[in-house]
């Protein structure tokens, strides 16, 4: 018998009560204002969010951003958006992202309860670039913000490969004695850019993680 | 690999640490602080006892089919492209690891946290075997630069003081000496650990949550080492205990609810990441372990242990793990939920376990997945005296207690004798080394007269 036939047999020899699984309707938590909790609930986290008028608006935006004044290296995978000087296409191997000063990266909708915004690296040809960055911006629809955790995976199906991950805001520690440090391993620093009057550009419907 | 045979003296082991009663107390402190966060983000949402009842009916439902949804996880993950695993022990997991590493001719690998893996002892296995293994996540760097296991599931640091790591980290590291700034620290520790990421030809990763439904896998961290680990090399190997699974991707938004706000007080982890498949022209090899799992699934009475999702809480609200730290319980897991789990594959190597509890109770009220903790710990004594593990100290004790309260004239003989001596004995005599209650404390001022004498006193109408 091999480890597989051993392991389920000696499950199945049990006989442990079999209760149903439960819906997952509640009345589950909702915000007066979602936008107003998510920015809140980032900045518990360290994050920040700022705003963007339009698609044409968040250029300037995040030209404005501290991270951006000293970066030599940029990284922008946003279909549409005119920054970044380092086409990620174009590297053939993520170990040569390790310079990455910023990087700019699509994120799907935003969870107002805890701050996490959905990220589909899926379409991304290295997924390091989010975490290997010194610093990370995520651009989001300003209409994509919903109120908690349920609404957020009934929005994800998970119908194909692909990974995809909630991050909420920048990496951080309190390894030694639980003091808070920001900028473990990950992004130094996150912010949200909320746009208004955009569809999230070539973002794949129906979440596919493609 | 053997597990060492000398059974755990948590009494002892407790004993030595708080003979440092600074260092005790801040431990505590350290510990307490995490619980009150807790608390806060516990109170913040209005569902909160919703979400535990939900999580504890998905987990009831999980482990009462786990044949089936494991056969449903491993044909979707393999659909997806992964390639699953099956270990029947900690031997069988690490020789899986092994091969997978040593068929990419792996030399280094950067591991984030996986409790399972410390349960294994794999990092010591690899190692023999021309590996180096290097744990990634903070703590459990610290710990392993120390040679030491992590005193704690979700803090494995927890028991160091910043001075430490201080010296540690100028010793191996070359940081400036007497520094003790945890921003500096962790500043140096980052530009190491890049090099760590930057050179290693695979990542293994512990699994927090899987998802029969799509073969997918959920790994949280507050860091971001597990992504970096995996994102850079072509090999990932996810290291799960079987009771990891849940039936629907739509579970996570209960368990993903629960999980950081009960570890550390945050809304969420940082990062949680899902890997539906490997990246592309990867490979991702997920080894599903057992362990004693299965057997554990077969009690009535520690079933509900299997729910566990290593938030942690357990272990930062129990008074007696604050105050005596998590290595004293000689175990991977400690604390409140590791006192049942371990005695469950080890009885008489963690008989001290289950006594290690005031039976106060505070680890089941924080328990996200209401496990029914300090009820399974009294059961474990039970079950750990019949059969005969106990020490002859304990069950001398319990003898003389069953004798003295089946006899009602011995009992009150007894009663009075206390009353007397506690009344009349001389302080030097009372509090000498032969009485364990009166260390640390003022041992209560003894009334004349019992209860019953009293009552018998009383006026009769």
């Amino acid at each position: 018998m091999n480890a597989k036939e051993k392991i389920l047999a000696a499950i199945r020899r049990q006989s442990p009560a079999r209760p149903p699984l439960p819906s997952l309707d509640g009345d589950w938590i909702a915000y007066p204002d979602a936008h107003e909790q998510f920015a809140a609930a980032l900045q518990s986290v360290g994050g920040q969010v700022v705003q963007a008028t339009s698609f044409v608006d968040l250029p300037g935006v995040i030209h404005q951003l501290p991270p951006m004044e000293q970066a030599a290296k940029i990284v922008c995978t946003v279909p549409g958006l005119p920054l970044g000087n380092c086409v990620l296409d174009d590297v053939p191997d993520p170990h040569e992202l390790a310079d990455v000063d910023v990087a700019i990266v699509a994120g799907r909708f935003a969870v107002a309860e805890n701050g996490a915004v959905w990220v589909e690296a899926g379409r991304l040809r290295h997924r390091a670039v989010c975490f290997i960055c010194q610093h990370l911006v995520l651009v989001v629809p300003q209409d994509q913000v919903v109120h908690n955790m349920h609404q957020a995976y009934q929005r994800l199906a998970f119908a194909e490969p692909g990974y995809g991950v909630f991050i909420s805001g920048p990496s951080k520690t309190a390894d030694i004695e639980q003091s808070l440090v920001i900028g473990a391993h990950g992004a130094r620093s996150l912010t949200v850019a909320l746009v208004a009057g955009w569809d999230g550009g070539s973002v794949p419907p129906g979440g596919g993680l493609g | 690999m053997a597990e060492e045979l000398t059974a755990v003296d948590h009494p002892r082991a407790a004993a030595r640490f708080v003979r440092d009663d600074a260092r005790a107390h801040w431990h505590d402190q350290a510990l307490w602080f995490v619980r009150v966060k807790r608390d806060r983000m516990a109170q913040s949402l209005p569902e909160w006892e919703t979400l535990r009842a939900k999580a504890a009916e998905i987990k009831a439902h999980t482990v009462g089919h786990l044949a089936e949804y494991l056969e449903q996880f491993e044909r979707q993950a393999t659909a997806l492209g992964a390639t699953v695993h099956w270990a029947a022990d900690a031997a069988d997991h690490n020789q899986i690891v092994l091969d997978i590493l040593q068929r990419h001719g792996v030399k280094q690998v950067a591991k984030s946290k996986s409790m399972l893996t410390e349960e294994c002892h794999l990092n010591p296995f690899l190692e023999r075997h021309g590996i180096t293994v290097v744990d990634t996540d903070l703590g459990e760097w610290i710990v392993q630069l120390r040679g030491e296991p992590p005193s704690h599931i979700v803090l494995p640091a927890i028991h160091i003081k910043k001075e430490e790591v201080g010296e540690l980290f100028h010793r191996k590291l070359g940081t400036e000496a007497g520094a003790t700034d945890p921003k500096y620290l962790t500043e140096a520790a980052r530009y190491k650990l890049r090099q760590v990421f930057l050179e290693s030809q695979a990542g293994i990763t512990g699994v927090n949550f899987a998802i029969a439904e799509t073969g997918g896998i959920v790994v949280c961290t507050n860091e971001g080492n597990a992504d970096l680990g995996v994102s850079l090399p072509k090999l990932h190997i996810a290291c799960m205990g079987i009771e990891k699974l849940i039936p629907r991707a739509a579970d996570l938004g209960v368990f993903l609810r629960l999980l950081a706000r009960s570890a550390t007080g945050q809304p969420i982890t940082t990062y949680s990441s899902h890997f539906h498949g490997p990246a592309p022209g990867g490979e991702l090899h997920i080894v599903l372990v057992d362990n004693g799992r299965s057997s554990i699934l077969g009690n009535d009475d520690y079933r509900r242990s299997l729910h566990c999702i290593r938030c942690g809480a357990c272990m930062n609200t129990c008074p007696v793990y604050r105050r005596s730290g998590g290595h004293s319980y000689g175990a991977t897991v400690p604390g409140p939920i590791g006192s049942i789990l371990n005695p469950a594959r080890d009885p008489g190597k963690y008989a001290t376990l289950p006594y290690a509890c005031s039976l106060c109770a505070s680890c089941t009220d924080v328990c996200p997945v209401k496990i029914n903790l300090h009820e399974q710990l009294l059961t474990w004594r039970r079950d750990i005296a019949a059969a005969g593990k106990l020490s002859w100290s304990k069950r001398a004790a319990m003898k003389v207690a069953a004798a003295v309260l089946a006899r009602p004239g011995l009992y009150r003989l007894a009663g009075k004798t206390a009353r007397f001596f506690l009344r009349h004995l001389p302080r030097v005599l009372l509090y000498g080394p032969w009485n364990p209650w009166g260390r640390q404390r003022e041992l209560p001022r003894a009334p004349r007269r019992s209860f019953r004498e009293e009552y018998a006193r009383r006026p009769k109408p």
